[in-house]
């Protein structure tokens, strides 16, 4: 259901755990000529990171009115990956894309002003925040048929492929993926630069494209229904306990050995 | 007939108020077709206090920058005193100095509104380096104002080539406010001017690659003062031009303040900023543009104050609740609120009223005199609600209120802007038929 942009051969995608980039080669028979790339980013906006999260008092959801929104920190990571592929001269045109309501506009915006050349906008409305479910990037791979690197905290280009370092729960794991490719950015990747004033200036001259779901013939009626949210449970104050036979029996009373 | 030439009481005391109300929207209500900024929504109705997307956006980078890059060295430069140049140079990479630098000149030409919200948001990390950051454009308004196209070439051009400083040195040792009483002299001899005299207070004073020079060229002591001073654009490296010692002050330590000597320096005529004899106008031209900036720096201060103290009122207990819900200390936030809240508004009108090209000498003064009073109180009470805490160097808000002080004398004393003040009105007065 996620929709498929036509850019004829996509070769790379790199995102952050939620979202997706795309990089475009010119011709897959250029395959060393890697300047002709193009990276495809996916920004969210999402609630700052720095705002503490309430939920709505029917527990549909979480209170979003009124709260600050800003591009989620992996998306961030992801533009700057993308940055300095293109300051490497390894990409040619970097394109920001985001799906969601008129706001993710600004989102586009502050993508173009670190370094993007333009912007796609997919109106989607309705709610959206970020549900950390570390799912988009793996589901545009499997749409794509694509290769995936996900977690990723390295990048390095080696002749016609990609190598990419994985942060996994056991370490670190090396991949070697062709293009073209979904990348997903962890968060030691990189860190992201500011946008400059100028370049937050000449951002607004930079080009947002606008679209609707309808117009790539991309059904968005939802498979999954949110049932409820609720706050964690508060903890509990602990015990503190003289001696680990009282430590034990206390244990074993609660049945929790 | 003849009754209707003498208004009779009754229509004399609605004439009276009609005009009196006039005078009064004259003085605060702004036109009616002026808008914020391009784009700004309106309502329709002419004032608004929406920020655009981009100077949203402009805020938000300035606000990280803050807190991402001043806030963690502040209390270094502060114990040390040392110039915060690798900060200084990170603003300049960002575009958040020398923003009103015209577009010619390589500048961003930012309005006084969008300067005065960056400046507020890079105060709230440490006005000592927001004021070495300040000086940059107090030193550049006399030649943005006044210089030719070469000049403004010359010399602004290469403040957005490398990150340089600049100065305005117009303070002497012995004349603050009395600006018509500087003693620094230039006497043509050629095409050249032979500069003697010596400045004092002169931030970035000694990091400056060129300085602003206010010097008298009249000999004649009776000459008024709006004829007797040129101003000069004097190269540090010119022989002659000798800056003293860092001076160590009260607060804005990060600041580099100090005593500059001119000693028989040669300045080509080709530096004479608008004509000879214009000085004076032109430094005082330069402070209706600078002083809404002082004005944002210490509203900046201010809100850091507020919420430094209010954070620590909800962490620290006393009696057994929070010291916050307290009426005490709850009231003194209040109040912090209502002067930081005003303080902004003032800076913003001042601000406002000059991107629109009209005079705003009348809003500069009350931001600035204001602005500054209010720093003070807030960084004081800020302390207060600290208590002994807020007496000891371990915590922020001691630096607060040692960095509030020179907002009531520099960029012009609390007094000078209350003449300032009471002259603009009682003229305006004079004007207006009771």
């Amino acid at each position: 259901m996620w929709p498929i942009f036509d850019y004829g051969r996509f070769v790379s995608i790199i995102s952050s755990s939620d979202v997706y980039g795309v990089v475009w080669m010119r011709s897959l028979a250029q395959l060393h000529k890697m300047a002709n790339l193009r990276v495809l980013v996916g920004v969210k906006r999402v609630i700052d990171y720095a705002v503490k999260i309430r939920v709505k008092p029917d527990n549909s959801g979480v209170v979003t009115d009124g709260v600050k929104h800003s591009m989620n920190p992996f998306c961030e990571i992801a533009m700057e990956e993308a940055v300095r592929l293109k300051e490497k001269k390894l990409a040619k045109e970097i394109i920001a894309v985001s799906c969601g309501p008129a706001q993710a506009q600004e989102t586009i915006r502050t993508a173009l002003a670190m370094g993007a050349d333009r912007g796609i906008h997919v109106e989607v409305t309705g709610k959206s925040i970020d549900g950390d479910n570390n799912q988009t990037g793996q589901m545009t791979a499997a749409l794509l048929d694509w290769p995936q690197a996900t977690f990723a905290s390295e990048v390095t280009k080696e002749n016609d492929h990609l190598k990419v370092v994985r942060e996994i729960d056991g370490g670190l794991e090396t991949v070697k993926v062709t293009l073209p490719a979904v990348i997903t950015a962890d968060l030691r990747l990189n860190e992201p630069r500011y946008a400059t004033l100028p370049n937050i200036m000449k951002a607004k001259k930079k080009k947002i494209a606008k679209h609707k779901a309808a117009d790539f013939g991309v059904d968005l009626t939802p498979t999954l229904e949110v049932v409820g949210v609720e706050d964690p449970p508060v903890r509990q104050a602990g015990q503190k306990v003289e001696s680990t036979e009282e430590l034990v029996a206390k244990l074993k009373d609660s049945g929790v050995v | 007939m003849a009754s209707r030439l003498i208004p009779s009481a009754g229509q004399y005391l609605r004439l009276a108020n009609r005009l009196r109300q006039h005078v009064r929207t004259k003085a605060t209500a702004p036109s009616p077709a002026a808008t914020t900024s391009e784009g700004a929504p309106s309502g329709g109705r002419g004032y608004s206090f929406e920020l655009t997307d981009e100077q949203r956006e402009f805020q938000d980078l300035a606000r990280k920058f803050a807190r991402e890059e001043i806030i963690p060295v502040a209390p270094h430069h502060d114990k040390t005193g040392e110039y915060p140049v690798p900060v200084l140079k990170k603003a300049w990479e960002l575009g958040l100095m020398n923003g009103h630098i015209p577009a010619d000149c390589g500048g961003m030409d930012l309005g006084i509104f969008d300067t005065c919200m960056i400046t507020e948001e890079l105060a709230y990390g440490c006005t000592g380096i927001q004021t070495a950051i300040e000086a940059n454009s107090l030193g550049q308004m006399p030649v943005i104002i006044a210089g030719n196209a070469e000049q403004k070439k010359k010399y602004l051009g290469r403040m957005t080539e490398e990150p340089l400083m600049c100065a305005y040195g117009v303070t002497e040792p012995g004349a603050g406010s009395d600006v018509a009483g500087i003693k620094t002299k230039a006497v043509k001899k050629g095409d050249e001017y032979i500069l003697n005299g010596q400045k004092m207070w002169i931030t970035n004073g000694g990091h400056a690659n060129w300085y602003f020079v206010l010097a008298r060229t009249s000999d004649d002591p009776k000459m008024p003062a709006g004829k007797a001073f040129t101003g000069f654009i004097v190269d540090r490296d010119w022989e002659g031009v000798t800056p003293g010692r860092k001076e160590w002050n009260m607060g804005q330590r990060a600041s580099d303040t100090r005593g500059i000597t001119f000693e028989d320096v040669r300045v080509p005529a080709e530096n004479v900023l608008g004509a000879e004899g214009v000085g004076f106008k032109i430094a005082m031209g330069a402070f209706d543009k600078t002083r809404p900036p002082v004005a944002a720096g210490a509203t900046g201060l201010a809100q850091r104050a507020l919420d430094e103290a209010t954070k620590y009122s909800l962490e620290r207990k006393t009696m057994g609740k929070y010291i916050a819900e307290h009426q005490a200390v709850a009231f003194m936030l209040a109040e912090m609120a209502i002067m930081v809240e005003t303080s902004r508004l003032l800076t913003q009108r001042s601000a406002w009223e000059i991107d629109q090209g009209r005079r705003n000498t009348y809003f500069a003064s009350i931001a600035k005199a204001y602005a500054g009073d209010a720093a003070n109180k807030c960084a004081t009470d800020a302390v207060q609600i600290f208590g002994g805490n807020g007496f000891n160097s371990d915590y922020p808000v001691e630096k607060l209120m040692r960095d509030a002080k020179i907002y009531q004398i520099y960029e012009g004393t609390a007094q000078i802007q209350r003449l300032i003040i009471s002259r603009e009105m009682l003229a305006k007065a004079k004007q207006t038929q009771w």
